[in-house]
């Protein structure tokens, strides 16, 4: 008997082309747009190194604290440095500490989701237990006492706040999994004679990918959020690296001397990047389950 | 006297796609003591009529023209506050589904109560209590339930419920809006021996919404046939189950099982509904219709008197 | 099952996950590498000194001994000591408190108020302009860093338009006193009401002050969800069934309105509200760093700078604590005003 491969259909059915998001009403204009601001600034922060007008790090490569001029479009900081490159690469830390801890979420989420919620039981419900307790934490708060044990590091950083995330994935994955697991067709596999790990594969698996993108884009902007506030009560990185979350520290103690610009357009980068993302994860989000509207 | 009296209603609803009448045209009068059963399809317009006289139309539906009378009121250019006292006192309308009819918080007897105080506010707590009590037994609800929640009860009772609280406070007329199409037929069937029997208790005048014809048939003194947003048929109900003359109600009776029919066909009604946005020209039933004849396609039938019966068809018009 | 069970039951189920957390905790501390007494000075250290410094604190004991005096500790309100100067932390705990608990009110007012005032302004105009932007700015109001929204409150607020401090809680010597009755005493830590229990006008309106900025930060940014909930309520409330057989019945509409949609619509709001308390502790972390108020949360932030890990350890734990404690109260009066989830 031919085995039905419903994997790649289920795929194909989810995966809407960029093309056609914009006939998707609102939910797709956001992804769109959502998409776009973040690709634009990933491409900037990879070419920072040959667009920036200055070594971002280096130290008064211009007049300490001068406001947005011709020379320096964005001023210059307490150090000399100017913003213009700051702002070009200071999203490098947040853009790598965001994907390792999506990375790693991704990683010890979803197959502890599948496998938890697949097997039911004790295990389901002890791991619930667990994944419902850090859930429940104040996220930023954890992440605080994580990385403080850690220490500093663009790795460090991302380990803090996977720890805190994963509960997001695997609640997510589990509610699919405990809807999937009772519809018709998998039952009917079953019939067929697919074991467990074939059903789990074949059928669970390629559906609950589109949830797991959904919360992994919105994961992206969490992390970045979260990074930045890590940086801001000191646990980021030395202050060498260029980061716009350093800025948004540094520049706080320079707001009484009217220096405004050493905030205004690092915060605003960390705005639209997250925002970037939170567009994209609550329009795919919408696309993937949507609620009903009037 | 008639006790209801709709003229000319016109009923549009305004969507992104345009205008469309919901109910069109459709003229009704009801004479105290009477029952009406309308049936029709879903989505024929009969529970909006129903609606209307209550002015209870959702947005984005709108009573676009027509004239509604309920005694010597003028139920559509009254004043709100008017409104606000004919709806339970005047007129009792029961939902279709009792299960999000109710509210969720509210005890039975806070519905009670509430509502005879809005319409009666020199009644005590107590006696208003003491009438919901009366009512719940009277439908077969031990009254000690009135202290319960509406998700305590099941599909059945909280349908009583519902008819409970439409004639608390003794209307005059009760409209009822498809009120076993939620329930199983064992209890659809002591419904409507309910109803009844309360229509004959009560001396009520009673509208009967619904698209299954069969319960319209021992119940109703008169049938009228909704199709479309228009009126199909309306005459006595013996003459319409008999001699149905307009084909959607000669199609409607033959698709109902009849156990005393030996050798019956059963059939079924070809086609759909039609897109009331883009609505056919001429009869809006003549694309379903196997007596359809070229006028049918061009000219929408007048509603005229029949033998008795109102029917608006091109096989009856002799002009 | 009565609201009385479901009391019981709510609080016995909260108890494992309360201790679950602990552990945690406690986990975080000491398993992840390095020792948190040797982490806590930066240079190399005598270890004869190291032994005593561990001695004081108790962390030379072995770990499972350690996690029971932990919890026995915790259970009698010790939580820990500071390894700067070995004081409880639990007093420093309680006195500043009192700080993040005013902020956390007042932010919560500002983030309700204007969540639902914006979310009932949409939905009463569905699909125009303004529903639109309203519900973009509930959307992009998240995104925004909260420390980041606070510079630039007080860039425009204080320094700019010096209408406002730009931080701390009070000025110098102004601390409302509370009630004072001869030898009587009572302030509840909080200035708002310790100036008003002490009638002074002038620490009134300055205690006001110094708590907008900060409160209506922490408000703003967390308002987003509230104003998307809101509307969808009130859109779907308003349409269902028993909202119409309600005025069908011939009730009033104000009570329609207020007894029946708004109330019906409420309820997911307020469990929103448990949800959004720990979202609204972590930025209070952020917003009292950034406002200099006296706060735990400034508390958490300055004890990290100090390495004081054992500080930390207890800051963390009563956060957790709180939390669960407020999410069980809420589930509480949740299930007290809707009767389905009791049975």
């Amino acid at each position: 008997m031919e085995n039905e491969r419903p994997r790649g259909r289920i795929l194909v059915q989810f995966l809407p082309s960029l093309t056609g998001l914009t006939r998707r009403g609102l939910a797709g204009w956001a992804i769109l747009i959502g998409f776009v601001i973040v690709a634009a600034m990933a491409i900037m922060t990879i070419i920072s190194p040959w667009i920036s007008p200055y070594n971002p790090i280096g130290i008064n490569v211009g007049p300490i604290l001068s406001p947005p001029s011709r020379a320096y479009p964005l001023g210059t900081n307490h150090l000399g440095q100017d913003m213009l490159s700051r702002v070009y690469s200071g999203g490098t830390v947040m853009f790598e500490v965001a994907i390792l801890s999506v990375i790693v979420c991704i990683v010890i989420g979803v197959p502890i989701g599948l496998f938890a919620s697949y097997t039911g039981g004790y295990t389901d419900k002890a791991t619930s237990l667990v994944m419902d307790s850090i859930y429940a934490f104040p996220g930023l708060v954890l992440a605080i006492a994580i990385a403080a044990m850690l220490g500093p590091g663009v790795v460090n950083m991302a380990l803090s706040i996977a720890v805190v995330y994963v509960p997001s994935y695997f609640r997510i994955i589990r509610s699919q999994v405990l809807t999937i697991k009772e519809l018709p067709y998998v039952e009917a596999a079953h019939m067929m004679g697919a074991n467990s790990r074939n059903t789990l594969f074949s059928y669970i698996l390629p559906n609950v990918i589109p949830s797991i993108v959904a919360v992994a884009t919105i994961n992206f902007a969490d992390a970045i959020l979260t990074s930045a506030g890590l940086t801001f009560v000191g646990l980021g990185l030395p202050v060498s690296t260029p980061d716009w979350g350093w800025d948004l520290t540094y520049g706080r103690r320079l707001l009484t001397s009217g220096a405004w610009w050493v905030i205004a357009f690092p915060g605003l980068m960390v705005v639209l990047l997250a925002l970037g993302f939170t567009l994209m994860g609550e329009g795919l989000s919408e696309l993937f389950n949507p609620r009903l509207q009037k | 006297m008639a006790l209801l009296d709709i003229e000319s209603l016109v009923v549009e609803y305004h969507t992104t796609k345009g205008r469309t009448k919901a109910v069109d045209r459709v003229s009704l009068s009801m004479e105290k003591g009477h029952t009406l059963g309308l049936v029709g399809e879903s989505g024929c317009g009969k529970s909006t009529l129903g609606l209307s006289t209550l002015r209870l139309v959702p947005p984005p539906g709108k009573i676009a023209s027509g004239k509604i009378t309920l005694g010597e009121t003028d139920v559509i250019n009254c004043s709100d506050e008017e409104m606000r006292r004919i709806r339970g006192k005047q007129i009792g309308y029961i939902f279709q589904d009792p299960m999000t009819s109710l509210n969720p918080v509210k005890k039975i007897g806070a519905h009670f109560v509430e509502m005879i105080h809005t319409h009666e506010p020199g009644v005590s707590d107590q006696d208003a209590l003491k009438r919901g009590k009366d009512v719940l037994e009277r439908l077969g609800i031990l009254p000690e339930r009135i202290d319960d929640f509406p998700h305590q009860f099941s599909g059945g009772m909280r349908q009583r419920v519902m008819i409970g609280l439409a004639l608390a406070l003794g209307p005059d007329l009760l409209i009822a809006d498809e009120p076993t199409t939620s329930l199983d037929v064992i209890v659809e069937a002591q419904i409507i021996e309910l109803l009844k029997e309360l229509k004959k208790s009560l001396k009520l005048t009673l509208i009967l919404i619904t698209h299954n014809i069969g319960i319209v048939a021992e119940t109703a003194d008169r049938v009228a046939v909704m199709y479309a947003g228009r009126l199909a048929e309306l005459g006595e109900t013996d003459d319409l189950f008999e001699k149905p003359m307009h084909p959607y109600t000669q199609a409607l009776l033959n698709s109902v099982p009849n156990i005393t029919k030996k050798g019956q066909v059963l059939s079924w009604i070809p086609g759909a509904p039609p897109d009331l946005a883009e609505p056919p020209p001429g009869c809006l039933y003549h694309p379903r219709c196997p007596h359809a004849f070229d006028r049918c396609t061009k000219e929408e039938p007048p509603l005229m008197k029949h033998n008795g019966t109102y029917v608006a068809c091109h096989l009856y018009d002799k002009r | 099952m009565s609201l009385r069970s479901y009391v019981i039951t709510r609080i016995l189920l909260t108890i494992p996950m309360i201790i679950l957390l602990l552990t945690f905790v406690f986990l975080i501390v000491r398993i992840l590498p390095g020792d948190p007494a040797s982490l806590h000075f930066e240079k190399q250290v005598d270890p004869q000194l190291l032994q005593q410094f561990k001695h004081q604190l108790g962390l030379d004991k072995p770990i499972p001994v350690q996690f029971v005096d932990y919890l026995v500790g915790l259970f009698r309100g010790d939580f820990g000591k500071s390894m700067q100067d070995f004081s409880p932390v639990s007093q420093q705990i309680f006195s500043a408190f009192p700080a993040t608990l005013e902020l956390a009110i007042w932010a919560t007012m500002w983030m309700m108020s204007i969540g639902i005032v914006l979310g009932v302004q949409a939905s009463r105009h569905y699909n125009s302009a303004q529903d639109h932007s309203i519900r973009v700015f509930g959307t992009a109001s998240y995104a925004i860093p909260v420390f980041f929204l606070g510079e630039v409150m007080i860039m425009i607020f204080a320094i700019y338009l010096h209408w406002f401090p730009a931080g701390d809680r009070i000025y110098p010597g102004m601390t409302p006193v509370g009630l004072t009755f001869g030898d009587f005493h009572f302030a509840t830590g909080l200035f708002v009401i310790d100036s008003i229990l002490e009638g002074n006008v002038q620490k009134l309106l300055m205690s006001i002050r110094y708590l907008l900025l900060p409160s209506l930060t922490l408000g703003l940014v967390l308002c987003g969800i509230f104003i998307r909930l809101t509307r969808g309520n009130m859109l779907e409330t308003s349409q269902l069934d028993f909202v119409t057989a309600a005025r069908a019945r011939g009730l009033r509409e104000r009570t329609v309105v207020y007894g029946y949609a708004l109330r019906n619509a409420f309820l997911p709001i307020l469990t929103m509200m448990g949800l959004q308390f720990a979202a609204l502790l972590a930025g209070a972390v952020l917003t009292e760093t950034t406002f200099s108020w006296p706060g735990l949360g400034r508390f958490l932030v300055d004890r990290i700078s100090f390495r004081d890990y054992t500080a930390i350890q207890g800051v963390v734990v009563f956060f957790g604590i709180l939390v669960a404690v407020v999410s069980l109260a809420v589930d509480i009066l949740y299930a007290y005003l809707d009767p389905r989830i009791r049975f």
